[in-house]
């Protein structure tokens, strides 16, 4: 295995404008164009059709102009046999059996059609799980600010959770940008990208205090420096063997799972990247000192 | 040297001073591998396919047992109008026929119905899919996992209960029974004044006195609060429902509206309906591999009921009276009832013999026939009309300071569909006409499987079609064996023997993952096998910090001592970074419903199974090719 030797931190200012302009990106187009919200947060009804042969969108479209569905967008669902038909809540009243009478009038007009899946969420469900999962989002960087509080100091703690915040804008950011659906299961995509990224954070940060501790003479920035050569090794393995499977998710997971998989992927590649810029520019830019980890280690022996 | 970290792992208690290094005490390795061959006897029943079959059961008291049901199936078999079968087994209640393939499960479903229903029994026939556990896996509890509706393919409702309709008709109904209890005391109150007023009732009086003795006369309406209160010389009761009293109707109509659930899609065709409370007010109903879900819709939430009443005499009281049309025919009645479909205690949809119209024959409950039987007793030669009832639940937006909001409302829609002169006195059976036949067939299973103490409203419906999950299934699988081998291959590669120590903890992680999702009957949803995917992934984490740690403590220390001291120090920094994302999944599974808490469970699972697998797995093996060995170098 090599040794690894970079000069991180030298580069941090370039790092900083960087994520400054994914950032930016990101909340502007967050403000311009906002997200593309899944079923699950506005409500409505939503289709999914598979038809024999290949379809044109417009044929159905118009049919269901002609049915009395004007508000309906009609879109191909992974292949070009698969449609998926969403009409928002505004439409009609009993919003539950909307789904049957858009696959019933489909399927008279293109015999053959079959049901693959279709949902309604009312729009009082919607706004629960919207409150719900913006709740969660909250609650799991409280969590894991505590916990590391908690473990490390608060210098720790400020890195991660702004290491942290930083993934989630960005992988938002990048699913405002494409405007990809952003449902549920992207969600908990995440909040499982929150998970990740924090694995990496805390190794590393594991790792500038043990060196800090170890390496007392060294300045503030060789020690992170040396520690992130340190884990440079680890945190790439496992980024690696992490992307072989979402890799493999994306290839093989069908279009159901594409929004999940892809926002994993992209938290992934992201929650790496600021695990080694973000949370330990931060350390550094709030002047972590070897001070700082005596009073944790004194409590660590009383643990 | 002796830092904080390795002082603070005795957990394993390898080594030490006294004992040879990087080996274990038997007892824990037979410890270690007692819990893999557990994990992969109880992962086991996962590995066999389910048998594509058909659950035959009998859907009333009154038909015929499983053993006769099985008898006309083998009946069937022999005369070779179905076939592909590989056994009819009595499980419960129900005949269980397995087939070989799933076409042949389809041919033999139709089969099966038009013979048993020539029989004129009446049975549900459910697609279903038969566990092949072998038997000594099942006799330890082995089960495979459920699989959620994405993978199996159904249909998920979230039924909102309307409390308020519920509350208000229970109030109504208890100021008609106190009006009733003050006539009949002939106690005096002020005539013509509505009662009602949102969910109180207030009773109007022209003296103490008369309230006095009013209060007497509705001692048992005590569940109620009560308030007395003066208003310009008129003296009032007002009874209310206090917050206790609220929370015990809405359980009671909960529980009403489960049973009536369950008894509803029990006659749906599904082998394993689920049918839950969800919060105060909610229910959720699974029906997995569901074929029709918009016959499942439309009889979930319908409410139909039947009265029974008398037809108005000249002399009746004009408030007591309502009218409909009846073949044209403008019909008074009375609006109290005799019976109502809630005294029923069976109900078959038939075919009247003569003019082959449908029918629906109803068998009342003990209550209900002696009361039909005293009322009708009295009056022979006075006319009986039957009420068909039917709500129909609405959903109405409504701007609510700026913010517009789904109310829920229904439309009642009442018609007579029976007037007929009362001959002599009747007792517990009658049979009803006047109905098409769908609404016969529905009358007659809403009947039996009970009213709905409340109206309910779909809030939520996830349908999956049978072919999207099988997809689901493949694809997932696909997922899960093309991420699992790249990194197989990735480690052997990158950490030689190491690898190939880790690579068999990351196979028992699975193993372990699997088993226990098994044994807690957790579902396994498309999510759910991400997660399991993701799990091998990051799995491969605590290994990979592991074997770089021992890696680094190479430089300074021999080999046995480089192990130990690389699995110990890498320890607390696992603890940590998994404990954070334990944390995460548990909040993930308390917002999650469906899918995403598949996700939540297996990403929860998966970290316990991957620190124990890459902790002490790992350090297992590499002890038992590394321990109690003279290293003079090592590959990592």
């Amino acid at each position: 295995m090599k040794e690894f030797d970079f000069d991180f931190m030298s580069k941090r200012r370039v790092a900083l404008g960087f994520s400054l302009v994914l950032l930016s990106l990101s909340i502007g187009s967050f403000f311009v164009q906002g997200m593309n919200l899944g079923l699950d947060f506005t409500g409505g009804s939503l289709v999914e059709i598979g038809f024999e042969s290949e379809i044109e969108t417009e044929l159905v479209r118009d049919h269901l102009v002609g049915a009395g569905f004007e508000n309906g967008t009609v879109q191909y669902f992974g292949s070009n046999r698969d449609l998926l038909i969403r009409v928002p809540p505004t439409i009609g009243q009993e919003g539950s059996q909307l789904s049957d009478q858009i696959y019933s009038s489909i399927s008279e007009r293109f015999p053959g059609a079959s049901l693959r899946q279709a949902s309604f969420v009312g729009p009082a469900v919607g706004d629960e799980l919207a409150e719900d999962g913006g709740l969660a989002l909250l609650a799991a960087l409280i969590v894991v600010m505590i916990y590391i509080l908690f473990r490390f100091t608060k210098l720790f703690s400020i890195g991660a959770v702004i290491a942290l915040a930083h993934d989630v804008v960005i992988v938002l950011g990048v699913f405002s940008f494409f405007q990809w659906t952003f449902d549920l299961t992207v969600l908990a995509a995440l909040l499982a990208v929150i998970g990740y990224s924090l694995n990496d954070t805390i190794v590393v940060s594991d790792r500038i205090r043990e060196n800090f501790r170890r390496l007392a003479k060294r300045s503030a920035l060789d020690t992170v420096n040396k520690s992130l050569n340190q884990t440079l090794g680890r945190t790439l393995v496992t980024s690696l063997t992490t992307l072989f499977v979402l890799v493999s998710l994306l290839i093989f997971g069908g279009e159901v799972i594409r929004g999940f998989a892809s926002a994993l992927t992209i938290g992934v590649v992201i929650g790496t990247y600021s695990s080694i810029y973000v949370a330990a520019s931060v350390l550094l830019r709030l002047g972590i000192k070897r001070e700082d980890l005596l009073v944790p280690e004194t409590e660590e022996v009383v643990l | 040297m002796n830092d904080y970290q390795s002082g603070n792992t005795p957990l394993l208690g390898v080594g030490g001073s006294n004992g040879p290094i990087n080996s274990f005490r038997s007892w824990q390795y037979i410890l270690i591998f007692s819990v893999l061959i557990l994990g992969s006897i109880y992962a086991a029943p996962n590995l066999f396919q389910p048998d594509p079959a058909l659950e035959v059961r009998a859907v009333s008291s009154g038909s015929l047992g499983p053993r006769v049901i099985k008898s006309s199936l083998e009946d069937l078999l022999e005369s070779g109008q179905i076939s592909d079968v590989k056994k009819i087994e009595v499980t419960g209640d129900s005949v269980v026929i397995r087939m070989n393939d799933n076409e042949s499960q389809l041919r033999a479903k139709d089969v099966v119905e038009n013979s048993l229903n020539a029989l004129e029994q009446n049975v549900v026939i459910a697609l279903a899919r038969a566990r092949t556990t072998p038997d000594w896996l099942s006799s330890l509890g082995g089960v495979p996992m459920n699989l959620g509706l994405d993978l199996f393919g159904g249909a998920h409702f979230l039924l909102q209960v309307n409390m308020d309709d519920y509350l208000d008709g229970v109030v109504s109904s208890a100021s008609e029974a106190m009006r009733d209890a003050l006539i009949e005391k002939r106690i005096r109150f002020i005539p013509g004044r509505d009662w009602l007023s949102g969910k109180t009732i207030s009773i109007p009086f022209r003296s103490e006195e008369l309230r006095e003795s009013a209060i007497e006369a509705l001692t048992d309406f005590s569940e109620y609060s009560l308030e007395e209160q003066e208003r310009s010389g008129e003296y009032y009761l007002v009874y209310g429902l206090t917050e206790d009293r609220i929370a015990e109707l809405e359980d009671r109509a909960i529980d009403q509206n489960l049973t009536s659930l369950r008894n509803r899609v029990n006659e749906l065709g599904v082998s394993e309906p689920q049918v839950q409370r969800l919060g105060r007010s909610r229910i959720v109903v699974d029906l997995p591999g569901i074929q029709d879900s918009a016959r499942a819709k439309e009889i979930l939430n319908k409410f139909a009921n039947l009265e029974f009443r008398l037809e108005a005499l000249p002399n009746s009281r004009r408030s007591q009276i309502e009218s409909y049309d009846y073949e044209g025919v403008r019909r008074e009645i009375l609006s109290r009832n005799i019976v109502t479909g809630n005294n029923v205690q069976d109900a078959q949809q038939a075919y009247d013999p003569e003019t082959g119209q449908p029918q629906v024959n109803i068998q009342l409950d003990n209550d209900g026939g002696r009361r039909m039987n005293a009322v009708t007793k009295d009056n022979v030669g006075r006319s009986m009309a039957i009420l068909f009832i039917e709500q129909k639940p609405r959903v109405r937006k409504k701007n609510v300071q700026g913010n517009i909001v789904e109310e829920f409302y229904s439309v009642e829609e009442k018609r007579l569909i029976s007037v007929a002169t009362i001959q002599s006195a009747l007792g517990f059976n009658f049979r009803i006409t006047g109905l098409d036949l769908r609404e016969a067939q529905d009358l007659a299973l809403l009947l039996r499987a009970g009213a709905l103490a409340a109206p309910m409203y779909i809030v939520e419906e996830r349908t999956v079609g049978a072919q999207l999950g099988d997809e689901n299934i493949r694809s997932g699988w696909y997922s899960v064996v093309g991420g699992f081998l790249c990194v197989l291959l990735f480690m052997v590669f990158y950490y030689k023997w190491f690898g190939l120590a880790a690579n068999f903890a990351l196979t028992m992680n699975l193993v372990l993952l699997v088993s226990i999702m098994s044994v807690l009957g957790a579902t396994l949803t498309l999510p759910g096998i991400a997660g399991i995917v993701l799990t091998v992934g990051m799995a491969v984490d605590a290994n990979v910090l592991i074997f770089s740690r021992i890696r680094e403590e190479l430089k300074d220390r021999s080999p046995q001592k480089a192990i130990q001291a690389g699995f110990d120090r890498a320890l607390l920094t696992i603890t940590d970074a998994n404990v954070t994302t334990f944390f995460v999944a548990i909040i993930l599974l308390s917002i999650g419903s469906g899918p995403v808490k598949g996700f939540a469970v297996t990403l929860a699972v998966g970290i316990v199974t991957s620190m124990f697998s890459s902790i002490l797995v790992t350090r297992a093996l590499v002890n038992l090719i590394y321990g109690n060995r003279n290293l003079q170098a090592l590959t990592i």
